[in-house]
């Protein structure tokens, strides 16, 4: 009995109803919305938990809901199907269970903005989308899912529309864009997975035959460009730091937790393709690595809070698509609930300190709030401990455990992947404690006459403490084999669902063993350690220290404050270009083809003109006529007679 | 006028009378039709226009007639002719009755004003 499974996408969907309906009535039945979405949260919540305790201990097994069919056209067949394995079980527990404490936390961060129902309503149904993708048995369903959070995230990022003149619009239109052109990629793959497979139900494509290796690197390549999309990744990532510009929540449940990992998901779910295609399989690894890096040396030269907390989700999502290139899946989907644990943390923390700071973010104008806000500063310092990959936090766990994932996955290319990766984590380590600094620690530098920060109410701080509980203990669901035998819990969870393969593995092999991994492990805790107390030690009064090495590095420092350019890049080689032929276009067809159409229709209107003086009315001219031209017709008949 | 439609019809016995050649009577037509057109392109009154069709329907009767005549009183001819008279009676109490509706409307039978449909 599954049929239960469709309160997971049901109950938020319901909520998102009742908020837009609180919405309407205005005044204050919008108070009530908080609330009613909490709860259906809570239910789908609860319902995931259940349905995940069922399907422990049989892990290769899948809770099935068979609905409605959806699509019934020719050979397609596309029932309403949910599916529910360890994959997406887990992955439901962590959207449901993070997005609970976020949408809990809204409560308080939301509480006087006029728009607060309409808030929960898109955050429910963003909770429906996600849980709609995770679910999907069929790639078609997923991408409903898909183009649902896609929407969501539009919304939510351009939220406050009007603000910062109207900025935040752009940043949403800018994310939909971007992500439209991964859609591109993710339909035209799943054309060809039913050309090739004749079906897109998952389950049905995992136990067919192998496909050609060319084919399969094609559909992986494509798939992987809506990954790239999604998750921001080179050469899409470009989205996901603008679309800070929506409420900080947003940036924590959407743009670091659930849904920029659904490439990761979708990669992961279509692992048995992927390990079919080595060369897609390193090209995911490539590209994860160096997006790691580069978001990363970005991050270094960030003033704005949440644009560096951007930079190190895309970094972090990049490590997510270096274990899966390695072919480490587990691993990936490891760091995606560890990671949705400690970001979102480091999120909320960041809307905390906003909202005390009222809506200061340039992390230049704070300072010492560890005195003020004593549990943001706190749970921050956990967060940033985690994602700086402090040893023995959960984001040390599942970040050794990619590294060593990929070093371990033979070949040289192993090591060069392990060097990027090591490399990101030592910025990831540095950038996160100069942000630490800046923020709590050292002197005040904003005036106290002003601004007086204080700590948020309980309903902000509850959801901190618990994610940095979580946080913190994260990391017992994947122990390494250094500590524990046989302790990685999530991997003996997800390797039935999920595919094996070592893309690199032919070359060297796995050269690596036990002894070795604790010694990477080593490397990892000095390298996390280095970065942190380099952040701490740089940056403990404030950035004034720091400017002469901006200075002197100047070069340097505005090619990352700068973003690496690559807005700007992307605005000389495809946006201009875009605009100028869009001009052309538009030109051809206001000209040539209206000009066309136009000057046939006015060639036909000036003849009728001429012509129609004919028909004056009068009888007797229409007679004249008739008689004139009978008589010249008559006339030129006798004449041939003759 | 009288003598020369009497001198067309068939005499008494049946013989077309010869001393009347055809094309005196097919002039004669045609001088009847050019009369019809004429009338029919210059008068102004809607009833005289009408008497104009009514002269050149029977210009083309006298020319059915002159040529049965000169086929030895073939009968198709004349035939044709008893059809023309009998579609022309039927034309003309229609056209007499659009005249009545038209003059109830306008109040004369001018035909310039009936130009309604100009282009």
């Amino acid at each position: 009995m599954s049929d239960y499974l469709f309160l997971i996408p049901s109950l938020p969907l319901l909520g998102a109803l009742l908020c837009g309906i609180l919405h309407a009535r205005g005044g204050k039945a919008r108070d009530l919305a908080g609330p009613v979405a909490n709860l259906a949260v809570l239910g789908s919540f609860l319902v995931a938990v259940l349905a995940f305790l069922e399907i422990r201990g049989h892990e290769a097994e899948a809770l099935v809901y068979e609905g409605f069919t959806w699509i019934h056209t020719g050979t397609l067949l596309l029932p309403f199907k949910l599916h529910l394995d360890a994959l997406s079980g887990f992955m439901a527990l962590i959207v449901t269970g993070v997005g609970l404490l976020i949408h809990f936390y809204s409560i308080g961060y939301m509480a006087h903005d006029e728009g607060r129902a309409k808030y929960f309503a898109y955050l429910n149904l963003f909770v429906f989308a996600m849980s709609l993708l995770i679910l999907g048995a069929n790639l078609p369903l997923l991408f409903v899912g898909w183009e649902g959070v896609g929407a969501m995230s539009y919304l939510l990022i351009g939220f406050w529309y009007d603000k910062e003149g109207g900025w935040p619009a752009v940043a949403g239109q800018k994310a939909f864009i971007a992500n439209r052109v991964g859609d591109m990629g993710f339909l035209i793959g799943m054309f060809l997975l039913f050309t090739n497979f004749g079906t897109l139900d998952v389950a049905a494509m995992k136990e067919a035959p192998a496909l050609s290796g060319g084919v399969a690197t094609l559909i992986c390549l494509l798939l992987f460009l809506g990954a790239t999309g999604k998750s921001a990744q080179i050469p899409l990532f470009v989205w996901l730091p603008d679309a800070m510009a929506g409420p900080t929540p947003v940036s924590a449940l959407i743009h670091a937790a659930t849904m920029v990992t659904a490439g990761v998901y979708m990669v992961c779910r279509m692992s048995f393709l992927f390990v079919q295609s080595p060369t897609a399989m390193a090209v995911v690894a490539v590209v994860g690595a160096v997006t790691a890096l580069l978001a990363g040396t970005i991050a270094l030269a960030q003033r704005d809070l949440k644009k560096v907390l951007a930079y190190s989700t895309v970094s972090q999502l990049g490590y997510m698509f270096l274990a899966c290139g390695v072919g480490a899946f587990s691993a990936a989907i490891f760091h995606v609930g560890t990671h949705a644990f400690f970001k979102a943390l480091l999120f909320l923390g960041a809307g905390s300190v906003i909202h005390g700071m009222h809506e200061e973010q340039d992390a230049f104008r704070m300072g010492g709030l560890r005195r003020h806000m004593p549990i943001t500063w706190i749970t921050f310092l956990v967060g940033g401990l985690c994602l700086a990959g402090f040893p023995l936090t959960s984001g040390f766990f599942s970040k050794d455990e990619i590294l060593w994932e990929t070093v371990s996955s033979g070949g040289s290319a192993a090591y060069a992947l392990w060097g990027l990766g090591a490399l990101t984590a030592l910025l990831t380590a540095f950038y996160t404690f100069r942000l630490v600094s800046l923020t709590f620690l050292g002197k005040e530098r904003f005036d106290p006459g002003e601004v007086h920060p204080h700590e948020s109410p309980w309903t902000m701080t509850l959801p901190l403490v618990i994610l940095a509980l979580l946080g913190l203990g994260g990391g017992l669901m994947g122990l390494p084999a250094v500590f524990v035998e046989d302790g990685n819990w999530i991997h003996h969870l997800l390797s039935p669902v999920l595919a094996e393969g070592r893309p690199f593995a032919s070359e060297g092999g796995h050269g690596l063993d036990h002894a070795q991994e604790g010694l990477f492990m080593v490397y990892s805790s000095i390298i996390a350690v280095v970065g942190i107390l380099a952040g701490l030690i740089l940056y403990r009064n404030g950035p004034e220290r720091m400017a002469g090495l901006a200075k002197t590095f100047r070069p340097v420092h505005v090619l990352l404050a700068g973003k690496w350019f690559v807005d700007e890049i992307y605005q000389v080689c495809i946006l201009t270009p875009l605009a100028a032929l869009s001009r052309f276009a538009g030109w051809f067809d206001l000209g040539i083809v209206d000009g066309l159409v136009n000057g046939l229709g006015r060639l036909f209107q000036g003849a009728g003109f001429l012509v129609r003086r004919v028909q004056d009315g009068h009888i007797q001219s229409y007679a004249m006529w008739m008689a004139g031209t009978t008589t010249v017709v008559l006339a030129w008949l006798v004449m041939q007679l003759w | 006028m009288i003598a020369s439609i009497l001198a067309v019809l068939p005499a008494a016995e049946g013989i077309p009378n010869p001393s009347i050649p055809t094309s005196w009577v097919l002039l004669l037509a045609a001088l009847l039709f050019i009369l019809g057109i004429y009338g029919f392109l210059v008068r102004r009154d809607l009833i005289v226009v009408f008497m104009s069709i009514e002269l050149m329907l029977n210009a083309a009767n006298l020319t059915f007639l002159a040529a049965a005549r000169e086929r030895m009183l073939d009968p198709e001819g004349q035939v044709y002719a008893i059809f023309v008279i009998t579609v022309a009676a039927v034309e003309a109490a229609v056209g007499l009755a659009l005249l009545i509706a038209w003059f109830r409307l306008r109040a004369t039978l001018d035909v310039e004003t009936a130009v309604e449909l100009e282009g």
